[in-house]
């Protein structure tokens, strides 16, 4: 509805109002007349016209506002989808920062109200409407075009709207803050982005995307037992896995992995082994420790060769783990991390060698803010064989 | 049509005129985007830079850059793009020894 309305409009702002207005139009109207029977188009069609309607009024004013860039409609343009599309684009455009991509895209393609979309990432809702409001300045004085980017560029273009939509996911899925680890509602906001976004632009980076959300949410019931504590995959009870939603992923994973996969379509891949492994000493650990090298050529980044050493852990024993994770200490993009020090203790715990597993516990600690995840590294390190 | 400034970046040890490759690689730009070309220049070094700030009733003049950076100004392109991707994807084709390009659209006044 707001993307049909940016076409008229072509002002980010200017759509907003009508579609409130439409809204507002349509308690009143619906009361009288009853709801209509598609009531969406009924509302798109009433918020399309208010803006035609201002735009008429206030044709001079309007006339010096910087206006949002974008081509002649096509002659059988209805409005959808189309104009989802390019909002995603616009919304996601490179140029502006990650976090302003991320919050413009809530407000204004899930329809979030700024304080619920300062909420979602824990700051004041002044400062979150500042933040939107830079982006919006900047995508009309730059001129962002409203546009689905040519085929040249729309690889590059994709990378950055997924890469939107995976921090808002990773932002629900572990919290980096605060007393629960999942968080539904942004979970939930990433799951339908990226289901839309398929239906839009059915390609295979998409489609990896889809799959590991899918493949990673569904072991959600399962991440914290009855008490709030954190299990780990070797814990959780593979019954209670969401086995509509594994099913779904595992049937995009193939899709997805294309002769020159994706990053997420190889995540999703790895997610994927988990989720028809019977149980965690059963999974095909050789298989992921392949897989994460692929995602290494792809996405040579310290936290996959953390994820990799790890699951070397599993494949050649806690001694080969250990070697694999000793070169990452001196990486400086993990001086902070605190998985790097929670994986190594793990693994010092396996070996037997407690005093060196406990300094590493206490230091993954001191890294941790998430307090599902705080009180499992703490339990571990007061489970620890007494020296 | 618009107009962005493209600044042009790069490490301060290199002067206008040090490398052949990247003298010819403004001339290839200019002849494949000289429609949309609006102006450019390559300036001399920081180390010619002079840097004047008011101070009080008067000025201090100094030697120097007005920012001290990595990445010194070495030069600019003034191009008409019809939005910001399409001036991304002329800014693309310049030369960037050792550095970069910031875009920033022309502000204009009615």
């Amino acid at each position: 509805m707001l993307a049909a309305t940016v076409r008229v409009t072509r002002d980010l702002d200017l759509a907003e109002e009508c579609v409130q207005d439409a809204f507002a139009k349509a308690l009143t109207t619906w009361d009288a007349d009853g709801v209509p029977r598609n009531p969406g188009a009924w509302l798109t069609t009433a918020s399309r016209n208010r803006a035609l309607d201002v735009i008429r009024r206030e044709a001079t004013l309007r006339a010096k506002l910087p206006l949002l860039v974008m081509d002649p409609p096509d002659d059988d343009d209805d409005g959808f989808p189309d104009d989802r599309l390019r909002l995603v684009f616009t919304c996601c455009h490179p140029a502006l920062a990650t976090e302003a991509q991320v919050a413009l895209t809530l407000r204004l393609l899930c329809g979030l109200s700024t304080a619920e979309v300062a909420r979602a990432f824990l700051v004041s809702e002044p400062t979150m409407a500042a933040r939107i409001t830079r982006a919006k300045k900047k995508i009309a004085h730059a001129h962002i075009p409203y546009r689905v980017p040519d085929e040249e560029d729309l690889p590059e273009r994709i990378d950055a709207v997924l890469a939107a939509i995976h921090l808002l996911f990773s932002t629900g899925h572990t919290a980096p803050v605060g007393d629960l680890l999942v968080r539904d509602d942004l979970v939930g906001r990433a799951l339908d982005l990226t289901r839309m976004l398929r239906s839009l632009l059915p390609r295979p980076e998409v489609e990896g995307l889809l799959a590991l959300i899918l493949l990673t949410d569904a072991r959600r019931a399962t991440r914290v037992d009855a008490a709030g504590r954190l299990l780990l995959l070797e814990h959780q009870d593979r019954t209670r896995w969401d086995q509509d939603q594994i099913a779904e992923g595992l049937a995009l994973v193939r899709g997805a992995l294309t002769p020159d996969p994706g990053r997420y379509a190889l995540q999703a891949a790895i997610a994927a082994v988990h989720a028809e492994a019977p149980s965690y000493q059963e999974t095909d650990w050789r298989e992921v420790v392949g897989l994460y090298d692929l995602l290494l050529r792809r996405w040579p980044s310290p936290v996959v060769r953390l994820n990799r050493a790890v699951a070397v852990g599993m494949a050649a024993g806690a001694q080969a783990g250990l070697d694999a994770l000793d070169p990452l200490g001196a990486e400086p993009a993990l001086a902070t991390y605190g998985y790097l020090p929670a994986a190594r203790a793990d693994f010092l715990r396996r070996l037997g060698r407690y005093d060196e597993a406990r300094t590493s516990y206490e230091e993954a600690l001191l890294l941790t803010e998430n307090s599902v995840e705080r009180r499992f590294l703490a339990e571990r390190l007061s489970d620890l064989e007494p020296t | 049509m618009s107009q962005y400034l493209v600044l042009i970046y790069g490490d301060p040890s290199y002067e206008a005129g040090d490398s052949d490759d990247v003298m010819k690689g403004h001339m290839k730009f200019g002849e494949n985007h000289g429609a949309v070309i609006a102006g450019g220049n390559a300036l001399q070094p920081t180390g010619t830079a002079t840097s004047i700030r008011p101070d009080g009733d008067g000025f201090t003049v100094t030697d120097g850059p007005f920012l001290e950076t990595k990445e010194a100004l070495g030069g600019y392109y003034l191009v008409e793009a019809a939005d910001l991707d399409a001036a991304i994807k002329v800014a693309k084709d310049i030369p960037m020894p050792g550095g970069g390009v910031e875009i920033r659209p022309v502000v204009v006044f009615d």
